[in-house]
């Protein structure tokens, strides 16, 4: 890791309008080196690298890679292709593969010339299996890559950047996506590759595998580097306390007695289209004063678990209790008046009406209420003044209450749906990645009224990819794969993330 | 090269200065075609303003004509309101008119002093069902409501044709397809002596009115533009996502229905097949120019019924083909189109050339 310097970032800026995106970041990286740059959302890490790449033209600033010689020489900003050329590749954390085509052509695609009548896929083929046994990033090549795992993809998209003779990899949140053990396997190849010379800069916020598989730890907040340091000098707490600038608070959970079911799935299944929303045969209880975790990997029938309690899709087989009455003709309606909180995944797309008033977002869910309406017209004052009230109460932030909700920061979206939903003392919550693309501040905060809710009596369902959210949370967790409950008898997150990879444990 | 980004603070002045520029904007475009045509564009100008408000008589001609566009552009701005695109207005206000000569032209004994408001009631629930059939086939089997209403326009004009030539024909007509004449006590009192316009148009204003408010203020329209502006949070919500669009499939078509109902029993007092000059799918362009807000329709529907009056007079006076009409009609649909989306985003320019090296 004590190679001459590849990279060099010197005052790079970004406005986009009024927002100071990245504010004067000056940065290097040396040869061989893995750099993991952390912040929390908005902290203008992607910003930061999308003009690295090409993506953005910066404001002010200035780009410097070593060329075949050694020598740092100012890279053309503005330009993808510059940045390709110069041996920089990046792999977002959406995917750009084409579904249709297989491994080897996404990988070939755009470095061959446009109108050459011939396509030398021997040389090609050779060429990446030689890179594939140098780096240990197995993939198949022949398969449309539609049909690989999660996985697979993001190792064709890794080499596809070195494919093209990258000497510096930018990662953008590569984990987010794979299981414990994938995530590690991942690092082992970074690592072999690192010793062959390729530098690394990896975007992350999990701190336990910054810490584990990074030389060197980078830190921004609000646009700024606030900090840089060799990991063997950090510790979780420190780099934490860097991210938000202040202590994050310890969520204190105290110890309940679980009351009696308030949730009963019986033998429930659902028939979806595709995996992600199916379910097989599933038996499970929850209880008053208990969080139950459902952990695994994205798109292992989680949508179709919370789409059931939502009351959005109907069970083909089973049946559904709560408390002591079955649910038999399930509808949103239904559930919201049976006392069901549900804090939806895709909070933009579900949770919110972003053309309506904040206000009016935080009484959609119960227009039928006296406080909220008589006889079919709307009491406006009455409803302005629950949402100022319920906005001092869960610190929703923005431009006031009449204001559009889509003008809210995601983490203010999140709290306006915790308002809506805990405000009114639901007996079940479902919470779907409640924290997902949150900040550490406004994670913590789910996490502690969640808690609340728990300790009040409400019983929650609590579903996140985040394992350590879920063994921070849970007080039972199950783990879903493939469309199955399984309960995990154990809190240790290795066998755990064995039983998502579906490994017995 | 140019980027677009959305603009991070979309101010409310550009929904009122959008729609008055595009009208001002399409006015001094059709200058262009007007100098191609020879004329002299000033007095053009001038003789579409005195054929407006040149006269009580030329001013009454363009409440006329306002009235219908009034409906049909409420019918499209609720429907659109909620996403839902209703484009057989021109098909449900010809079944509006139907229904009001079936009943009001006295082939059904009913008491004098009921058959007006029989006649509104029945002429709405005729356009309500042409609006719920296609409704019922998206909500049902997913068939997608622009396809179905836009081509039920043309089923819809043949069966009229059909009609007009069979049980719906004047008997005492000499043969042409027309149908017979609305009793008296049947027709829309005019408003004024000696003019065309007629009670209709207080009825457009009042359902305007009413739709105003029962949007901002209602459950109902609450739901509406819920359902509207994002269907999935909605039904997520608990909201009966198909029940409010039927609701407001029956409230669009019934306002095309009134339409119909408005131009025969007000106006023309029986029913050709070219009753309407399109009415139904200028109440769109009206719709768009007033940014789907009732009120805006009826400033919009003023607008645009003044485009066509005053250019009819000024072609008159000049010598110029009406069609001037049509082609500012156009452009100003054009021009909010524009405006709508510069209002949403702006155009950046990322000269690469000047990055600094």
């Amino acid at each position: 890791m004590t190679g001459e310097t590849v990279l060099r970032l010197k005052g790079l800026t970004k406005k986009f309008g009024p927002v100071v995106a990245v504010d004067d970041v000056s940065l290097s990286l040396c040869k061989g080196e893995v750099l993991a740059l952390l912040g929390e959302n908005g902290a203008g890490k992607t910003t930061l690298m999308n003009m690295l790449f090409g993506h953005y033209l910066p404001d002010a600033g200035t780009v410097d890679v070593a060329g075949d010689n050694g020598e740092l020489r100012p890279l053309q900003l503005g330009h993808p292709q510059a940045a390709l050329a110069a041996g920089i590749g990046m792999v977002h954390q959406h995917f750009t593969l084409a579904e249709n085509i297989n491994a080897l052509d996404n990988i070939v695609l755009g470095s061959e010339p446009l109108l050459a009548l011939k396509r030398d896929r021997v040389h090609a083929r050779n060429k990446i299996n030689a890179i594939i046994e140098r780096s240990g990033l197995q993939a198949p090549l022949n398969v449309p890559v539609g049909r690989l795992s999660v996985g697979e993809r993001q190792r064709v998209e890794i080499l596809k950047a070195l494919y093209r003779d990258a000497r510096i990899l930018v990662l953008d949140e590569p984990t987010a996506v794979l299981t414990p053990q994938e995530a590690d396997t991942l690092f082992d190849n970074i690592k072999a590759m690192t010793r062959e010379g390729l530098s690394v800069i990896f975007i992350s916020h999990k701190l336990r595998e910054v810490l584990a598989f990074s030389d060197r730890i980078a830190v921004l907040r609000h646009g700024r580097m606030v900090g840089e340091l060799p990991t063997s000098a950090a510790d979780e707490k420190a780099i934490a306390r860097m991210m938000v600038g202040a202590d994050t608070p310890e969520t204190a959970r105290t110890e309940v007695v679980p009351g009696s079911p308030v949730l009963s799935l019986n033998s429930v299944s659902v028939a979806g289209r595709s995996k992600r929303d199916t379910l097989q045969n599933v038996t499970f209880e929850v209880r008053a004063h208990e969080i139950f975790g459902i952990a695994g990997i994205s798109g292992n029938g989680q949508t179709a678990l919370a789409n059931l309690i939502s009351g959005l899709a109907e069970a083909t087989a089973g049946s559904i209790h709560i408390d002591t009455s079955e649910i038999t003709k399930p509808s949103a309606e239904v559930m919201v008046r049976a006392g069901v909180g549900r804090i939806p995944e895709d909070r933009h797309r579900e949770g919110i009406v972003g053309a309506m008033s904040v206000a009016e977002n935080m009484v959609i869910e119960r227009l039928d209420d006296a406080e909220v309406q008589t006889r079919g017209l709307l009491r406006r004052d009455a409803i302005r003044r629950n949402a100022v009230e319920l906005a001092a109460e869960y610190d929703v932030r923005g431009p006031g209450v009449t204001a559009h909700a889509r003008l809210l920061s995601g983490g203010n979206i999140q709290k306006l749906i915790l308002a809506r939903v805990f405000d009114r003392a639901p007996r079940l919550i479902l919470a779907n990645q409640p924290t997902r693309g949150l900040d550490m501040g406004a994670a913590a905060e789910v996490g502690r009224r969640l808690l609340e809710a728990r300790e009040r009596g409400a019983g929650v369902v609590l579903i996140s990819e985040d394992l350590d959210e879920i063994l921070g949370l849970a007080d039972r967790i199950m783990v879903i794969r493939d469309g199955n409950l399984v309960a995990a008898e154990t809190r240790d997150r290795e066998r755990i993330g064995l039983m998502m990879a579906g490994e017995p444990a | 090269m140019i980027r677009i980004e959305p603009r991070t603070g979309t101010s409310r002045v550009f929904s009122f200065v959008i729609p008055i520029l595009s009208a001002i904007v399409a006015l001094a475009l059709a200058a262009v075609p007007l100098w191609f045509a020879g004329a002299n564009v000033i007095a053009a100008y001038g003789e579409m303003v005195t054929g407006v408000f040149g006269s009580v008589f030329s001013t009454s001609e363009m409440l006329t004509r306002a009235t219908p566009l009034i409906f049909t552009g409420l019918a499209a701005a609720l429907a659109f309101r909620a996403k839902l695109w209703n484009i057989g207005a021109e098909g449900q206000l010809y079944l509006g008119a139907m229904a009001a000569v079936a009943i009001g032209s006295g082939a059904f004994d009913v008491p004098g002093i009921i058959l007006l408001p029989l006649i509104i009631v029945l002429g709405a629930a005729a356009g309500a069902a042409g609006m719920a059939v296609p409704t019922y086939l998206k909500t049902r089997f997913g068939a997608d409501e622009v396809v179905t209403t836009l081509l039920l326009n043309f089923v819809i004009l043949i069966f009229l044709q059909m009609m007009l030539e069979g049980p719906l024909q004047d008997p005492m007509g000499l043969g042409w397809p027309q149908s017979s004449p609305i009793l008296d006590q049947g027709m829309l009192p005019p408003l004024m002596d000696r003019m065309r316009v007629h009670s209709g148009l207080i009825i457009a204003l009042v359902a305007a009115g009413i739709a105003q408010f029962m949007l901002a203020r209602s459950v109902w329209g609450f739901k509406l533009r819920a359902v509207g502006e994002n269907a999935a949070a909605a039904r997520h919500a608990g909201i009966r996502v198909n029940r409010s669009l039927f609701g407001v499939a029956i409230i669009s078509g019934g306002l095309a229905g009134l339409a119909g109902v408005s131009e025969v029993a007000g106006l023309k007092g029986y029913l050709t097949a070219d009753l309407s000059p399109g009415f139904g799918f200028t109440g769109i362009v009206v719709a768009m120019l007033a940014g789907l807000s009732p009120v805006g329709v009826v400033v919009a529907a003023l607008f645009i019924a003044s485009v066509f009056v005053g250019a009819d007079s000024m072609s008159r006076a000049m010598g110029v083909s009406s069609f001037i009409a049509d082609l500012i009609v156009s452009m100003s649909l054009l021009c909010v189109l524009v405006g709508g989306f510069v209002a949403r985003y702006r155009i950046v320019r990322a000269d690469a050339g000047k990055a600094p090296v």
